[in-house]
């Protein structure tokens, strides 16, 4: 491989007025499983004011790449291969992997910039915003105070920071996450950039600030003539903003293509997989309907699992301040065997009443009875009796196992506690059925935690939440942290499973696509407040508030064509 | 199973394989130093050509202040004892107060630390002002203190060792206490902990199974840096003269003590090996201790380098010891559909 590097060195050669070209990069990482292959001999272009996605699941070297563009491996990557970077003007260009790391400062800032993931995180907290967009200019040329100040103002008001000469005296802290995601932008615009890396720019956001960071990234290319490598595993975000398409899996990339041509017309066998996986609103109708079907009569009349009556949860605030009202006067019930979709953005209080039904918050207002229990002022003691008639699925797959348990133990925990088992090992077969009807093979129990996959993990996290056989199930975000074909399986699985056991399900969700796909009802929160209640075919299909219609509009179709006027739509209704 | 119970696992073995270069160098000479110390403090018996208090052999006195001769290897000190002696039996009595020392307090310590993290409130309030309390006290000051109260200034052998472990027990108490505690705390805010606490869990049940052995990664290095600290406190009380008497055991600090007016007037061998022995001791466990510490941190953990274009696409997203951000963790990729077999699982060297 070493001998390939020799012929294969940086080039010289001017290439097609591209901003970047990536020829043949092949990165490794030093780990302590010793060494990784992340990114293998990708060949990328991206033209003057276009913007390439570069799409993939986790894992697939897309970051890896984004990062090179603007040398910022870390110490234990090993790169080959050629990044040639001209500057907006098409006048100089040069090959990162071989710039010494003061010629890198130069380069980066002026040809090149990065928008990252997390704004909040992107910022620093204690300098105001004016102050961090001037040092990127200092960092490249003498300015002034004024002049800088001037420049910083510029910015944010092109990037539609509302009254930007006050905002730029303003902390971080100050903005919404929207908005500082905004100011991050403008940071890479300052020193007008040919070339933006965008790495997930909106995955942090939530949909409806995703539209417009989308829109403001448009007006980045159209106005300012920016090119955009943009980093992303949403393929709503790609129908919505990429010109060109480049689909990476295991290190390589496996199909590039014009946005429209992907979509109608995928090549590779990995880009139909994924595009298949990708769940759209309107999938659910069938279900819903087949679901309704086979209901037993008198369904409709029988007692509900769960009854909340003008919920109402307050968070105590610190050194006299208000308490925070997370839950503000929800009426929602949930019928046996009933699938409850519960959607709203970040703050919007879902996971709170989840987290109050499995008695995991306490309720400080209203009334919530689960199975029969008022859970307002219960203590332990009175929850105890219908713990085992309720699973829960937690958001977050790597963190909802004790890292040094093996899978079987810690499905088994609810037998042993509930002492339907003396230990672990005596609920082994049990454990190993759980198992096979989450489609895991047996040997996995032996498995710890951290050896199996997201989508495996999360798997496994429903057979202990089955395992007891509850007749109620809540799950909170259970696929927001997994690939897209994952995410596809794992759902197909919980529908498989809900239909077989029967149990009543309050699914708890920010993506409107994923509930539609499961959901006999759909509860849409905002602000704490239920603001639309009625089955998937009403709430999606005819939405009466406001706020769901936005929601609707904000959320990408992964179709470039029809995401085309699904955007007008939008336009049309915030005007 | 056996593969997880093999011996790579264990705390130590298992960063002495993950190190390279410079790291492992010190860890290496800490790891030797420390077992020479463990070894003379068991095989004292058998390696010191005398005992600890013995003043004479065959009826004839030593004799102080004797250069090292060959009778003597090492001279004798002041009191007429055998240096070289006194140095072995000394390791035994430092063993044996550093071990005594930290048992205790991490009983005690980790004991309170998850009770107090657990529970929160006014337990966990009083106890961490108590605790920020001993943190004020000069610690030696509260030794000398505790060494008074324990043995009443007599010292036998175990009530010397009791009374220097236990007075070195109460500074290290709030150590043990605070890392548990924070530790606590923040496994308490697990998905895990709700996960079990939905299914019912009871609060010991998920203390003990849950919270105490996921708190316990940073032990062993606090316990190595704490040894080495006992042993200085250790040297330091016997110095200082609330050690334990020369005639109940052998205490490297009280012959430094002894041996302070031989230093002016040219009778070296009495300070030095005394001396060389603390350094040493304290040297190899706090090697030991920083080289663990280094390790533990993927940030500071040193890494033999990737050659270009070296290694395998990794099949999962997982990696031993966590995600990496940067995204070679590997792929999680497409799950086979229907069959899942052993692909798809990271196998470990």
């Amino acid at each position: 491989m070493s001998a390939q590097a020799a012929t294969t060195g940086p080039t010289t050669t001017r290439t097609s007025g591209a901003v970047v070209t990536v020829r043949d990069l092949t990165v490794s990482f030093a780990t302590d499983a010793g060494p990784i292959l992340a990114v293998d001999g990708v060949d990328l272009e991206v033209a003057p004011g276009e913007v390439l996605a570069v799409v993939g699941e986790s894992g697939s070297g897309k970051t890896v790449t984004a990062k090179t563009i603007l040398g910022l491996l870390p110490e234990t990557a090993t790169a080959r291969g050629a990044v040639v970077l001209s500057n907006k003007a098409g006048t100089s260009e040069s090959d990162v992997v071989a710039l010494s790391r003061s010629q890198l400062r130069a380069v980066r800032g002026t040809d090149v910039a990065m928008v990252f993931q997390e704004p909040s995180a992107a910022l620093n907290p204690v300098f105001t915003v004016g102050w961090q967009i001037v040092e990127g200019l200092r960092a490249h040329r003498r300015v002034r105070r004024a002049e800088g100040r001037r420049q910083a103002i510029d910015v944010l008001r092109r990037v539609g920071i509302p009254d930007p000469e006050t905002a730029v005296d303003k902390y971080p802290h100050q903005f919404s996450g929207g908005q500082k995601q905004r100011v991050v932008i403008a940071m890479a615009l300052a020193l007008d950039p040919g070339l933006i890396v965008a790495d997930e720019p909106t995955t942090a956001l939530d949909v409806t600030v995703q539209a417009e960071i989308l829109d403001l990234l448009r007006r980045c290319r159209d106005e300012f003539g920016t090119a955009i490598v943009l980093i992303t595993h949403n393929m709503g975000v790609v129908a919505d903003l990429a010109d060109r398409v480049a689909v990476m899996y295991q290190g390589k990339v496996v199909e590039q293509a014009d946005v429209r041509t992907l979509f109608a017309d995928p090549q590779d066998e990995y880009t139909r997989t994924l595009l298949a996986a990708v769940p759209r609103v309107g999938g659910g109708v069938v279900n819903a309907a087949a679901r309704v079907e086979a209901r037993a009569e008198g369904w409709a009349e029988a007692a509900p699992v769960v009854v909340a009556k003008d919920l109402r949860i307050e968070y105590p605030g610190r050194f006299r301040k208000p308490a925070f009202v997370a839950v503000d006067g929800v009426d929602l019930s949930i019928r046996p065997g009933e699938v409850v979709g519960l959607v709203g953005e970040s703050g919007s209080g879902k996971t709170t009443i989840g987290r109050a039904i499995g008695g995991l918050t306490p309720v400080t207002g209203g009334s919530l009875s689960v199975l029969g229990v008022e859970m307002r002022g219960a203590r332990e003691r009175d929850v105890r009796p219908v713990r085992p008639r309720i699973g829960f699925v937690f958001q977050d797959p790597a963190s909802s196992f004790n890292p040094l348990l093996t899978i079987a133990e810690c499905v088994a925990e609810p037998l042993v506690v509930h002492g339907r088992a003396g230990d672990a090992r005596d609920a082994r077969d049990r454990v190993d059925e759980l198992l096979e009807s989450v489609q895991l093979p047996r040997s996995y129990g032996d498995r710890y935690p951290h050896e199996l996959s997201g989508g495996q993990r999360q798997r496994a996290s429903l057979a202990r939440a089955l395992a007891l056989d509850p007749e109620l199930l809540v799950a909170d975000e259970p696929t927001s942290a997994l690939d897209v074909s994952v995410q596809a399986r794992v759902l197909e699985l919980f529908a498989e499973l809900q239909r077989e056991l029967g149990f009543a399900c309050l699914f708890i969700s920010h993506d409107l696509a994923v509930v539609d796909l499961l959901a006999d009802r759909i509860a849409v929160l905002y602000r704490g407040r239920l603001v639309e209640e009625g089955t998937s075919a009403e709430v999606l299909g005819a939405p009466q508030h406001v706020y769901t219609k936005q929601l609707l509009a904000s959320l990408p179709v992964p179709d470039p064509v029809l995401q085309a006027e699904h955007r007008e739509e939008l336009a049309a209704l915030r005007a | 199973m056996a593969r997880r119970l093999s011996w790579g696992r264990l705390p130590v073995v298992h960063q002495l394989r993950q190190s390279v270069g410079l790291q492992r160098g010190m860890l290496v000479a800490g790891l030797v130093l420390t077992a020479l110390f463990l070894l003379t403090a068991l095989a004292a018996p058998w390696l010191a050509p005398y005992g600890f208090s013995q003043l004479r052999s065959d009826g004839v006195l030593f004799g102080a202040q004797q250069p090292p001769s060959a009778d003597h290897l090492l001279g004798t000190t002041v009191g007429g004892y055998d240096v070289l002696s006194r140095v072995i039996w000394g390791a035994r009595t430092a063993a044996l107060v550093i071990i005594v020392a930290i048992a205790a307090s991490i009983v005690i310590g980790v004991l309170l630390g998850l009770v107090s993290g657990y529970f929160g409130g006014w337990l966990d309030r009083v106890l961490v002002v108590v605790c920020d309390a001993v943190y004020a006290f000069p610690s030696l000051l509260l030794a000398i203190l505790l060494a008074i109260v324990i043995s009443g200034g007599q010292s036998d052998l175990w009530g010397g060792i009791l009374a220097a472990a236990f007075s070195i027990t109460v500074v290290f108490i709030p150590q043990y206490f605070r890392v548990i505690r924070a530790e606590t705390v923040r496994i308490k805010a697990e998905a895990f902990i709700d996960s079990a606490r939905v299914i019912g869990t009871p609060h010991r049940r998920i203390m003990g199974r849950h919270v105490l052995r996921n708190a316990t990664r940073t032990l062993p290095l606090i316990v190595t840096l704490n040894a080495s600290e006992a042993i200085l406190t250790l040297a330091g009380l016997g110095f200082l003269g609330f050690g334990i008497e020369p005639t109940a055991a052998a205490e490297w600090g009280y012959d430094l003590n002894k041996s302070l007016s031989d230093v002016t007037s040219g009778i070296w061998w009495t300070a030095l090996f005394p001396g060389l022995a603390i350094v040493l001791a304290v040297l190899g466990i706090t090697l030991v201790g920083e080289s663990l510490n280094d390790l533990a941190d993927p940030r500071l953990r040193s890494r033999r380098a990737a050659a270009v274009g070296a290694g395998e696409v990794a099949e999962t997203s997982v990696v031993p010891g966590g995600t990496l951000t940067a995204g070679p963790a590997g792929l999680d990729g497409l799950e086979g559909s229907g069959t899942l077999g052993d692909e798809g699982i990271e196998v470990r060297p």
